[in-house]
């Protein structure tokens, strides 16, 4: 037990690296799965296809 | 003074809530009942697409074919990972789950828009497959089914999030969540933007079916619409891959190769697991090349990279366990000295090869731009998909239910020898089904089709002789998962009722929602979960050569495969 | 263990084993190949999907689709009815679907190229032409340009490979090649 909470009071002094505390946040994560294929797949497509010509 | 709402699984240790508990079982058990539902149209339609039986009329076979599409893919699937996600917030991390009336309003929304989906199929009047693609129409409770339906679906990944700001809140668990937690977020999310998705253009396709809307446009249907059909294969592969660590886990005390690479190839997945639902798109019209390469390629294919990640991983940490043990000679004496008897660990694998081998291959290869020339709509597809979804996911869903009937019900398994073949069976039935569509696809054979001799159309067309063959023995290939899907519901349910009861308190009604008597819930808080134990000695002495190798072949058949299939294409019409 | 908090607090420093290594490079180096073949076959290939494509209506399709028939019909198909058409070589062609066939039958020249436009009266479609295996999705409303250089004789079949509905199974068209 003493062990233990030796070992999380040194590693607590040590900064988290960006990404364990990106990975480690569930809204940042929600928040990037949402907007990646909303930007790239649904708004990219949807313009795409609005702007397809009218045929002559 | 708070109440007593826990309880410990004196087997695996585990911590169960009252709530969460009967959450559980109440989808899981429902679950189970679409499999059993569309597993049997399921058979009707593979005896019906043999072209020696041909079973059906076609009316029934494309009634037969919306059903079993949608009980299975959509309810059976969905049912259960709401139930993985409870296990997985609730369960693993210890804690109260959030708001279990909302879950139960959850489950409530699910039950009925099912049912009013059955309802729309039964009447007759819409059989439009899953994908329901306009302008042609169904009944309009058939779209507001789906809806609520999803409505519900979402509101289990609100809890589970939820579930997860409480355990922090609350520090039910010291570090970070656990590796199979943290998958289970995954499909949470992935499983929040397919929901919103599928109300985007769900909800205008109702009101259309009303009469409110007078025109849905059929590209935008399509494209908007595969965001929630594609993304939603994608919670599943987030899922079962994460139970694939779970069973890792729990069988063999197996630890990941390294939190970090693990952890970000889910992290990829979220990212770009979803832009694959290009793959339905890459044949219409409309659409630039420039987004559907990019998208079908999931920006490069860093979501297929994550997943020949996993694929290394899952198996590579089973035999790093397996070595410490002492299953050290050659390449693969860890893989020979394997539990093979036992459902949850075969079932498990044999998901893991099929879905690495066949489904990812096909999958990977069908979705290259224009490689699907030759495939689009072919019955190639569902050849592909029966290796990913029926087996990598339901297969991987059989599986960890044998883990949880006797430590979420509480009751033995019975009939343990056809417990232990079970796998072999629907596995062995799914894969010959899979290769033969496969087949029969490559020869062009379109799916959704009654009848592929033409024999009441005006004009004649011959496939060649092959592919007639070749869906016969698919057909012989369903019957046997039909035979194997069966017998595990009857072994689930069969357990559930008769099997005997490890603990006294396990009545009836609790193997079917209710929760088990109260005396059984004696632990008002669990001991907070602590780290894993670190690994005394480095992992650097025992690596996972003969999952290297295993991967190496897989990297090779991968090649190959692909370019025959560019070969292939190589040798039709020229066009562009 | 997968299902505990891992073992260390701070795992992102920890090193990556060399198998795993090896594998995630391998597995990029394959994903990389995977990209950039589909940007080299269009720039190589002969068999792509153009990006030509037109927002239409189902009465101006079926106009253009009658006036070529007219102008060109050879012959008549007599159990179903249906017009042989040979265009010009080299010239634009058109095909329409709707419930429950592939209109008109055409005859095209080997090695010639033409530009096929394809559409939808009614329903979603599937053109699947059968044994050479290219299968495009048809819808209505879009009209769809496929330049196309048919460099096999014979006759050829076009399934519909999209569920459309009862008769979808008696859906069906040709094409001659001579
Ligand atoms: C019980 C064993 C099963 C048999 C014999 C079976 C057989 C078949 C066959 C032959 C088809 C193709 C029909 C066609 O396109 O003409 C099909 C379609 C399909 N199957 Fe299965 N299947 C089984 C289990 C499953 C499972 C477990 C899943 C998913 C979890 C599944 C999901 C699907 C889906 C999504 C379709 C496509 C439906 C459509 O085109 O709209 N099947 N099945
Ligand atoms: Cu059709
Ligand atoms: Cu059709």
């Amino acid at each position: 037990m003493q062990k233990n909470d030796n070992q999380e009071s040194t590693q607590e002094e040590e900064a988290v690296p960006g990404m364990q505390q990106l990975l480690d946040n569930p809204f940042m994560l929600l928040f990037l799965g949402v907007m990646f294929p909303t930007v790239f797949y649904i708004l990219w497509g949807i313009m795409e296809i609005i702007s397809i010509p009218a045929v002559k | 003074m708070a109440a007593k709402m826990f309880r410990q699984c004196p087997d695996s240790g585990l911590f169960f809530h009252k709530s969460a508990e009967s959450l559980m079982k109440a989808h899981a058990v429902l679950g189970v009942v679409y499999l059993l539902v569309g597993g049997f149209l399921g058979l009707l339609v593979a005896l019906t697409r043999m072209p020696s039986l041909h079973l059906l009329s076609a009316e029934d076979f494309y009634l037969a074919l919306s059903i079993h599409g949608t009980a299975i893919l959509i309810f059976w699937i969905i049912f259960f990972e709401m139930a993985v996600l409870y296990f997985a917030a609730s369960t693993l991390l210890r804690c109260r789950p959030a708001t279990p009336a909302f879950g139960w309003l959850g489950f409530l929304l699910m039950v009925i828009g099912s049912t009013l989906v059955m309802v729309a199929f039964f009447r007759g009047n819409s059989s439009v497959m899953f994908t329901s693609y306009v302008p042609m129409p169904a009944e309009p409770i058939f779209y507001l089914g789906l809806i609520l339906f999803a409505v519900g679906a979402l509101i289990g990944c609100f809890i589970f999030l939820g579930t997860l700001v409480i355990a922090k809140q609350e520090k039910t668990y010291d570090g970070s969540v656990p590796l199979v937690t943290f998958g289970a977020l995954t499909a949470a999310i992935i499983a929040i933007f397919t929901i919103a998705s599928g109300a985007v253009i769900l909800i205008p396709t109702w009101l259309w079916s009303l009469g409110f809307i007078n025109h849905i446009d059929p590209l935008m249907y399509r494209t908007v619409w595969w965001a929630l059909g594609h993304s939603s294969q994608q919670i599943n592969v987030a899922a079962h891959v994460s139970i694939w660590y779970a069973i890792a886990a729990i069988l063999f005390g197996a630890r990941p190769m390294s939190e970090k690479v693990s952890r970000t190839a889910f992290l990829l997945y979220i990212l770009f697991l979803q832009l694959a639902s290009a793959h339905h798109i890459l044949a219409d019209p409309g659409v630039s090349s420039t987004w559907k390469v990019f998208n079908t390629s999931y920006a490069m294919y860093l979501a297929v990279l994550a997943s020949m990640v996993h694929g290394l991983t899952v198996p590579g940490c089973i035999e790093v366990a397996q070595r410490k043990k002492g299953f050290n000679n050659g390449l693969f004496e860890w893989l020979k000295k394997a539990p093979w008897a036992n459902p949850v660990f075969s079932g498990m694998f044999i998901a893991m090869i099929i879905f690495g081998f066949i489904g990812g291959i096909t999958g990977v290869v069908m979705g290259t731009e224009q490689i699907n020339l030759i495939i689009h709509n072919t019955i190639f597809v569902p050849g592909h998909f029966h290796a990913t979804v029926a087996v990598g996911t339901t297969l991987t869903f059989m599986a960890i239910t044998y883990f949880l009937i006797p430590v979420l019900f509480r009751r033995e398994l019975i009939w343990p020898t056809a417990c232990k073949w079970q796998p072999y069976i629907f596995g062995g039935g799914m894969l010959i089904l899979s290769l033969f569509l496969l087949g029969a696809g490559t020869l062009g054979v379109p799916r959704r089709h009654w009848d592929i001799n033409f024999s009441d159309a005006l004009l004649q067309f011959q496939f060649a002789g092959t592919a007639i063959t070749m869906l016969g023995i698919a057909g012989f290939g369903g019957f046997l998962a039909a035979v194997g899907g069966a017998l595990f519901c009857l072994i689930a349910v069969g357990s559930l009722v008769f099997g005997k009861r490890l603990d006294p308190g396990a009545s009836l009604f609790s193997s079917f929602g209710f929760p088990m008597a109260s005396s059984c819930y004696n632990v008002e808080r669990p001991g907070k979960l602590g780290l894993a134990p670190v690994e005394q000695t480095g992992d650097g002495g025992v690596q996972a050569k003969g999952t290297f190798v295993l991967a190496l072949v897989f990297l090779a058949s991968f090649v190959v495969y692909f370019f025959i299939n560019a070969k292939y294409l190589s040798s039709i019409w020229p066009m562009g | 263990m997968s299902i505990l908090p891992p073992s260390q607090k701070i795992w992102w420093k920890e090193p990556i084993h060399g198998i795993e290594m090896m594998w995630i490079i391998l597995a990029l180096i394959w994903c990389l190949v995977l990209f950039l073949w589909m940007p080299y076959w269009h720039v190589y290939g002969k068999q792509n999907l153009s990006n030509e494509s037109y927002k239409t209506s189902p009465e101006q399709f079926e106009a253009k689709a009658n006036t070529m028939a007219k102008a060109y019909t050879v012959r008549t198909d007599a159990k179903s009815n249906t017009p042989v058409v040979h265009p010009p070589a080299g010239s634009d062609v058109y095909m329409l679907g709707r419930l429950w066939q592939w209109w008109p039958i055409l005859e095209l020249e080997k090695n010639k190229t033409y530009r096929l436009h394809l559409s939808s009266l009614d329903w979603q479609h599937g053109f699947s032409l059968q044994p050479t295996n290219i299968n495009l999705q048809i819808l209505p409303g879009y009209e769809t340009v496929v330049t196309i250089t048919p460099d096999q004789s014979g006759e050829f079949a076009v399934v519909c490979n999209e569920y459309c509905g009862v008769g979808h199974h008696t859906m069906l068209g040709k094409i001659y090649v001579k």
